[in-house]
């Protein structure tokens, strides 16, 4: 048994408190949507407040005017379409990157390679025209089409992949497997611990996309939770009770997917110092 | 008999034609296709459609036959764009002060919790959690809070003696600096967590020989931790001045630019020209600016890392 020594027991009170204080704004939001809006603002803050409204704020977001429900669904829809295709498009070509032979494998590892490094936002215009041009503006579609693949993404799982020992793919072979069985009953199982973060990962960036949902979306019916969020600040202007349950029901799904698969977040987040 | 051995003919000529190599080769090349077809459609053709456009003058009205070549003119037009120069210097103010700050504390957070606390896990996961959280909905938040008459941060600045609080995101002095206060609050957890990683691969005896020969804590921190986190710090400052020159929901959830452009950067710009003024030529300018600004932060900086690493 290790003994708790005084002055590392201070530094943890002291980074507490100021752990406590860096956090306080989402604790903010947390109280502000349990209370009617004259309490919102008061000062001193009341942190936990004295007359409840969630169940009210909480129909107010859910059942009130804007369909904060239906956007919810949309982006539950994108975000796990895109995670699924992302987990198959990743795998496959961080599979054939590092382990398979095929021609012109390197020159095209220098594209993949090259486009890692240029912003998205650079060609928003020229993708805007052609998903126009291809009659697909203000689809959900648009959206999966540019967001199925991602280029970090396959390089975390190439780099999984190239680690796995090629006994087990030799093995394999002598009993018979194709490539194709190969993928699919040997990589896939063996990947699975970088397969968790990239479908974590990408949930993450797709749940919090604003931009292209802001670009390539203009009917409501399509809208994603970000972009309801914005039309349910300005329908509800100083409602602040509201809008923080609105707020609060956003973040909600991502702080529980992190809180339960914290470590293949920052697992993940860590190994390839990826972005979104 | 003839027609036996053409059949086996055949046969052996399929299996030397799909040898292991050619099966390997198919295989191998369809599973890059999706892949390889995105960043050729999204990519590299939509770079150097965007390359081509930039030299013209479109407002998708027409169609593409209402394309107009103006040369060179987009881009003259940019360099004495007083509302582009505007937009840069406010995303160079951003920059140096969102990047180093960030990173000072995620250094000095990551030195501290890494050994001097217990529940290392937990501090880990709430300081990373701004980091993660919607930005949108991160956003509506400060907005309130920093609400000029009302707001909590107000309020408290008012407690703490100041009588006249600054209007935050409505005042053109200090609009951009509520962003970044916002930007180095979601960004620390990341910077704390990269440096973390960095921590563990410092080996202990080398602190152990440092306190033998009398180190101090500072002297320690200055004279082992810092020079070989250099590697963790230069990943950093890419990576965050890269993705500093891309900010963009803060800024058109809270301010759309404004007031007065105060808070208009570089890719909020762009956005204003393309998707609401419809200027295609211009936007695609601003676009290849843009890209090239962030090609020449990689390549200066991958110089200064083989001179320094």
């Amino acid at each position: 048994m290790k003994k708790l020594r005084l002055g590392k027991l201070i530094t943890t009170g002291i980074v507490g408190c100021f752990s406590l204080l860096f956090i306080s704004p989402l604790i903010w939001m947390l109280s502000a949507a349990a209370k009617y809006e004259v309490d919102v603002m008061k000062f001193p803050i009341e942190w936990i407040p004295t007359k409840w409204n969630l169940i009210e704020n909480f129909k107010t977001v859910w059942l009130g005017n804007v369909p904060f429900g239906l956007y919810y669904l949309n982006s539950l829809k994108l975000a796990i379409l895109m995670t699924i295709l992302t987990l198959l498009f990743s795998s496959m070509a961080g599979y054939s990157f590092a382990k398979l032979n095929f021609p012109f494998k390197n020159g095209l590892f220098v594209l993949v390679l090259s486009f890692f490094l240029i912003p998205q936002e650079s060609t928003l215009v020229p993708r805007y025209i052609l998903i126009k041009w291809f009659g697909l503006y203000d689809t959900h579609f648009a959206l999966i089409l540019m967001g199925a693949c991602s280029i970090p993404l396959t390089f975390l799982a190439r780099q999984f992949i190239k680690d796995i020992h090629t006994d087990y793919i030799e093995a394999a072979k002598i009993d018979g497997a194709g490539h194709l069985r190969i993928y699919w009953q040997i990589i896939l199982p063996m990947a699975k611990p970088i397969l968790a973060t990239v479908g974590i990962l990408k949930f993450l960036w797709t749940w919090n996309d604003y931009q292209n949902p802001l670009i390539f979306l203009i009917s409501k019916s399509k809208y994603t939770v970000t972009l309801g969020i914005q039309s349910f600040a300005s329908q509800y202007g100083t409602s602040y009770a509201v809008i923080m349950m609105a707020a609060l029901s956003t973040i909600l799904p991502i702080l529980i997917v992190f809180v339960l698969l914290q470590k293949q977040v920052i697992n993940g987040i860590t190994m390839g110092g990826v972005k979104g | 008999m003839a027609m036996a051995s053409t059949k086996t003919d055949v046969d052996k000529g399929r299996r030397i034609f799909w040898t292991n190599s050619r099966r390997e080769s198919l295989v191998g090349f369809l599973f890059v296709v999706p892949e390889i077809t995105g960043i050729l459609l999204f990519g590299v053709f939509s770079l150097f459609f965007s390359l081509y456009l930039s030299f013209t003058e479109w407002n998708l009205v027409g169609g593409f036959d209402a394309i107009h070549w103006v040369g060179l003119d987009n881009y003259k037009a940019i360099l004495s764009d007083a509302k582009f120069l505007k937009a840069l210097k406010n995303n160079l103010l951003y920059s140096v002060i969102l990047v180093p700050v960030s990173m000072l504390l995620g250094l000095i957070l990551a030195a501290v919790i890494n050994s001097r606390v217990y529940l290392k896990e937990l501090f880990k996961v709430v300081f990373f959690i701004p980091y993660i959280a919607t930005t949108v909905a991160v956003a509506t938040v400060f907005s309130i809070l920093f609400h000029p008459t009302q707001g909590a941060i107000n309020n408290i600045l008012m407690t703490l003696g100041m009588s006249e609080p600054p209007g935050w995101l409505g005042s053109t002095n200090y609009a951009l600096w509520a962003i970044i206060i916002i930007a180095v609050w979601q960004v620390l957890g990341y910077n704390m967590i990269i440096y973390l990683a960095g921590l563990t691969n410092i080996p202990d005896e080398l602190y152990e020989a440092a306190e033998i020969d009398g180190a101090g804590t500072l002297q320690k921190f200055f004279k082992i931790t810092v020079p070989l986190l250099g590697p963790t710090t230069f990943f950093l400052s890419i990576t965050g001045i890269v993705s500093s020159f891309k900010v963009f929901d803060l800024i058109a959830f809270l301010t759309s630019g404004g007031p007065n452009n105060a808070t208009n950067v570089l890719v909020y710009y762009l956005y204003e020209e393309g998707f609401q003024n419809f200027r295609m030529g211009y936007a695609s300018a601003l676009s290849m600016v843009l890209f090239m600004i962030i090609a020449i932060i990689s390549i200066i900086t991958s110089r200064m890392q083989k001179n320094e690493f």
